[in-house]
């Protein structure tokens, strides 16, 4: 049952990606984008990792697209076409990344992994716990690098998008 | 871990999602859209994180907390690069990338 639900959501994921990346109308990829990242926070579900599932859902879903959407709508027309890519253009990369992936598929199977038997899922007390505590392996350097990076950029992106027009 | 499926079935998955987004970054001309491709490269190293963590030390707990770090870091990217993007709009009328050549000295 499980494996199933797996393979519908890759199915999902993968098929909203290129669509995505090779949608013509700005809005519509940006939408395709949202069923990606809910497919990604219903992969998260399937590994028992309830938190990360809810913060990808929160952040992603509910504040990314929004600021994608409102960037869309302020510099374009919605019904506007992008340029087309052209052939050669679009052949290089797709032969780059095809490579790439072929390469990286490659590595991932010779490589074998040594699978835990003790399985449990991640509680978020733990995490919790975790992220604030200042003994030997505890995360509370990050969090708080991370916080006062979070109030840097918020200032920043304030500053930057109140800039004045160019002179003439 | 999902019953009946191993970590190789989920990391051709992110793989392929990456190189989706690395696709996407190299043809998209406009700045928006280039930032898109950049949202799925992310997601697919937080995914690769997180089951690498659930998969081979459930004892521990880094992947599971790095993976909300980048997180939180893709989510203040996207929110400076749109200033970015806005304030260009504001200078030059357009966001391909074509159009931006001039530094501001």
């Amino acid at each position: 049952m499980e494996a199933i639900l797996f393979y519908i959501l890759a199915a999902i994921i993968i098929i909203f990606a290129i669509a995505s990346v090779t949608s013509r109308k700005i809005l519509r990829a940006v939408v395709y984008l949202l069923f990606v990242l809910i497919g990604i926070s219903g992969l998260y579900f399937l590994i028992n990792y309830n938190l990360l599932a809810a913060i990808q859902l929160t952040v992603y879903g509910g504040g990314v697209i929004v600021l994608f959407i409102f960037a869309v709508l302020l510099v374009h027309h919605v019904e506007l076409k992008l340029e087309k890519t052209s052939v050669k253009k679009k052949i290089i990369a797709g032969l780059l990344s095809f490579t790439g992936l072929a390469i990286t598929l490659w590595a991932i199977f010779t490589f074998h992994f040594k699978t835990a038997n003790n399985y449990k899922p991640i509680e978020v007390a733990d995490i919790g716990r975790k992220l604030l505590s200042y003994e030997d392996g505890g995360y509370i350097l990050p969090f708080e690098v991370i916080s006062v990076l979070l109030v840097a950029v918020m200032i920043g992106a304030i500053i930057v998008a109140k800039g004045n027009k160019l002179k003439e | 871990m999902i019953e009946g499926i191993s970590i190789y079935e989920i990391l051709t998955l992110s793989s392929i999602l990456f190189f989706i987004g690395i696709y996407g970054f190299f043809t998209r001309e406009n700045l928006i859209t280039v930032l898109l491709s950049i949202e799925l490269i992310l997601n697919a190293s937080a995914v690769n994180f997180a089951v690498i963590n659930i998969y081979l030390y459930p004892d521990f707990l880094q992947g599971a907390v790095f993976s909300i770090f980048i997180i939180a870091l893709a989510a203040a990217e996207t929110a400076l690069a749109i200033a970015i993007v806005i304030n260009l709009y504001k200078l030059v009328y357009s966001v391909e990338v074509k159009d931006t050549e001039t530094m501001k000295y």
